[in-house]
């Protein structure tokens, strides 16, 4: 039952063993790391990257092979399952933006701009006078921000709270002159 | 026994069968079949629940031979370290070699529950069409399927009771599954569809009677009017005591769950993004917590409020948010841990991932909670020590060991010698399953786990200087466990073919991606083995080996 005498021996010999390394430190064989691919969201991905597995040395201890920031395959122990739902969500996270397009009157193109960065209608109003300054034939010129909704009508940007507003504005345009000045009354 | 008198006689086959439905272990009923012939055929005709740990310990007709009755059944597959991309895809756990078995002897089944199986659209289908009184399927970390699997599920099992699929790689093909439901379902009590995305709110409307729901997607940030559908008819399901899914909920939408926090006994937010400030607030309504899944963004205050507001936690598991470390800290420390440990009295299971430990907070958490029965603690850097002594983590973990008389699964981290393992192999006399990574000096600490922990079934190990000698030395000990599983380790093929001829009841599993070179047949023995999976078997090799699994014989 007791292996005694390999294992016995094996530990007082450790104690005197001379080797490199900080006292204390216990740097033992281990394979070098091999780094994961990133895993698909949809399907479960088979880890391709085997270069860099290593020969085993008897009895030799590696002080070389540490695991440092490199990926380890399957480290740390987190399911395949939710290691691909991080990965997803991280990347709906970045690729997500509710982009709309706007127009302005007299504007030889159109800009495009994600209505998620902004947090109300003054971010919006103040980001759209910094993009659209460069056309204002005259300074001071009124004009009227409006939008599409999904029904297609054209709505005054400002009537309904922000959600609402971002999650069915489909498109922006910036109406100048005489014509938006009438229909504003105590509005702006 | 008094020779010759028959005393199983004593009284009709009905009564023992009445007394053996009170032993409730599989355990206990196994011993009272080894007693006598009469016993062991009464016992067998009245098992109705049969667990498989290993699909390839037993013939599938084997096992349904032999228990007749069964009505609920629960079948694993796969190697635990599949779970990590560790095991190769193609290795096997095939669920079809069972489910046409069960098709033929046990048409009666009502309950299936597989894990990491292999589980096709056939299968399913099967199963819809051929277990008339079916009523609870739970398949999780299975793949295999897809949605028109679960769309016969959906439209052939009238009586479904509960249907959890989590964690399943699922395979979305038919959009509306969940449309195959009756309209009236009044059986449904637990849906936990965690690993797709579909609109509930119609189902729930279905099923007010729902005590687990585990949703989908519920990123209802552009629909205003879905967030107060969902929340009436969340509110609607008064017994629902299990809650999980979540994904990607901002802080906004979750008050749509407020009506029901109290009365919730389990809680997974476990995918959900929402940061501590919002989870303290969620979690201060729902007093009556017995499980509780989130991730490291709770941080050590959100912890602190759980230890505050849920005397009555059994379970937590805290996932790492970021396991790659590449955002910014999170204030999740060994203080958390501490505080739970101090607060919450009934806690007995702890899953925790973070990136320091004390082995003065282990002595801490292990003499505030004697009685936990699982305790798995992930530190994610590998071979991390004690952060404020630099020592190795040995004296906290084998205080664990030493106080928790009642630990079955243990999980170990950061930087460890030989001495833990000691420890473990002398004090750890209830654990069944250890997972070992980055660990240990050398053959003397499998030793110590081979030859102690009288009660092990679940050996794992990976990256650890762990040989050949403590496996010869021990190899009796393997025959008393369900598996080993060793990879990156210092094991030589020449170990494992002794191994093979010795011990004739184990399969000993080889798995060399590699291919190169010779075949293993003719590696010599001093060739390393990548990957070591060895298991007991009635049934002997296994026929479905993929080609990178070699059987030694």
């Amino acid at each position: 039952m007791d292996g005694g005498v390999g294992y016995a021996d094996m530990d007082a010999l450790k104690a005197t063993e001379l080797r490199l390394g900080l006292p204390g430190s216990h740097p033992p064989e281990k394979p070098l790391p091999t780094t994961t691919t990133t895993a698909r969201p949809t399907k479960r991905s088979l880890d391709e990257d085997r270069a860099a597995r290593r020969e085993t040395s008897e009895g030799g201890r590696a002080t070389s092979a540490r695991a440092t920031k490199a990926q380890v395959v399957g480290w740390p122990p987190i399911r395949s399952y939710r290691k691909n739902s991080f990965q997803a969500m991280k990347a709906t996270a970045e690729a997500a933006g509710l982009y709309v397009k706007v127009s302005m009157d007299g504007a030889p193109y159109l800009r495009k701009i994600d209505l998620e960065v902004y947090k109300g209608y003054r971010e919006l109003r103040e980001a759209l006078e910094d993009m659209f300054k460069c056309f204002e034939g005259c300074k001071g010129s009124e004009y009227a921000i409006t939008y599409e909704d999904k029904d297609g009508d054209l709505m005054l940007v400002g009537d309904v709270p922000w959600e609402m507003f971002t999650s069915s504005c489909k498109k922006l345009r910036i109406i100048r002159g005489a014509e938006a000045i009438r229909g504003l009354g105590s509005s702006q | 026994m008094v020779g010759g008198f028959r005393w199983a006689a004593m009284f009709p086959d009905e009564v023992w069968e009445h007394v053996f439905s009170f032993l409730p272990a599989d355990a206990d009923r196994n011993a009272a079949a080894l007693v006598c012939r009469a016993w062991y055929r009464i016992e067998r005709r009245s098992r109705w629940r049969v667990f498989v740990g290993n699909c390839y310990a037993v013939e599938p007709a084997a096992a349904v031979r032999r228990f007749p009755e069964v009505r609920a059944a629960a079948i694993k597959g796969k190697p635990h370290f599949a779970d990590f991309n560790l095991v190769p895809s193609d290795w096997g756990g095939g669920a079809e070699a069972w489910v046409e078995a069960m098709v033929e002897g046990w048409p009666h089944l009502e309950e299936l529950r597989l894990k990491r199986m292999v589980v096709s659209d056939d299968c399913l289908e099967l199963i819809a069409r051929c277990f008339k009184n079916f009523k609870v399927l739970s398949l999780v970390s299975c793949e295999g399927f897809s949605t028109a699997g679960l769309a016969a599920i959906a439209a052939n099992c009238r009586n479904l009771r509960e249907l959890d699929l989590h964690e399943n790689e699922v395979e979305d093909n038919c959009l509306h599954w969940m449309s195959h439901f009756p309209e009236s379902f009044a059986s449904l009590v637990t849906l936990n569809i965690a690993c797709l995305e579909e609109r509930l709110v119609g189902l729930l409307h279905r099923v007010p009677q729902l005590v687990d729901l585990g949703t989908g997607k519920f990123a209802a940030q552009h629909h205003p009017e879905l967030f107060s559908k969902l929340e009436s008819a969340i509110a609607g399901c008064k017994n629902l005591k299990s809650l999980s899914g979540f994904w990607e909920a901002g802080p906004t939408y979750l008050p749509a769950i407020y009506s029901v926090c109290e009365g919730l006994t389990s809680l997974n937010l476990s995918y959900a993004t929402i940061q501590g400030p919002e989870l303290i607030k969620l979690i201060s309504w729902c007093k009556n917590l017995q499980r509780l899944w989130v991730m490291d963004l709770i941080e050590d205050d959100g912890l602190i409020a759980v230890a505050a507001s849920c005397k009555l936690l059994q379970e937590l598991r805290v996932f790492p948010s970021d396991p790659y470390g590449a955002a910014q800290p999170i204030s999740l420390t060994e203080h958390g841990l501490v505080a739970i440990s101090a607060g919450c009295p009934m806690l007995h299971s702890v899953l925790y991932f973070c990136r320091q430990m004390t082995n003065a907070a282990l002595l801490t958490v292990a003499k505030n909670c004697p009685n936990f029965t699982c305790f798995r603690l992930c530190i994610m850097e590998p071979h991390t020590p004690d952060y404020i002594t630099r020592q190795p983590l040995d004296a906290g973990f084998s205080a664990i060991v030493e106080s928790c008389k009642h630990l079955r699964r243990l999980s170990l981290s950061g930087l460890l010698t030989d001495l833990v393992f000691k420890s473990i192999g002398a004090s750890a006399n209830c654990l069944e399953m250890l997972s070992v990574a980055f660990a240990g000096d050398g053959d003397a600490g499998l030793h110590y786990i081979l030859s102690g922990c009288k009660n092990l079934r679940k050996l794992e190990i990976r990256d650890c200087p762990f040989g050949d000698k403590p496996l010869l030395d021990n190899a009796a000990k393997l025959e008393t466990m369900r598996s080993l599983w060793m990879s990156s380790c210092s094991v030589t093929l020449g170990a494992c073919r002794q191994l093979a001829r010795k011990m004739p009841l184990l399969n000993v599993e080889v798995i060399n991606e590699r291919k190169r070179g010779l075949p293993l047949e003719l590696q010599p023995d001093n060739c390393p083995v990548e990957k070591l999976y060895i298991y007991r078997t009635v049934a002997g090799p296994r026929s479905d080996t993929p080609s990178c699994v070699w059987i030694l014989r």
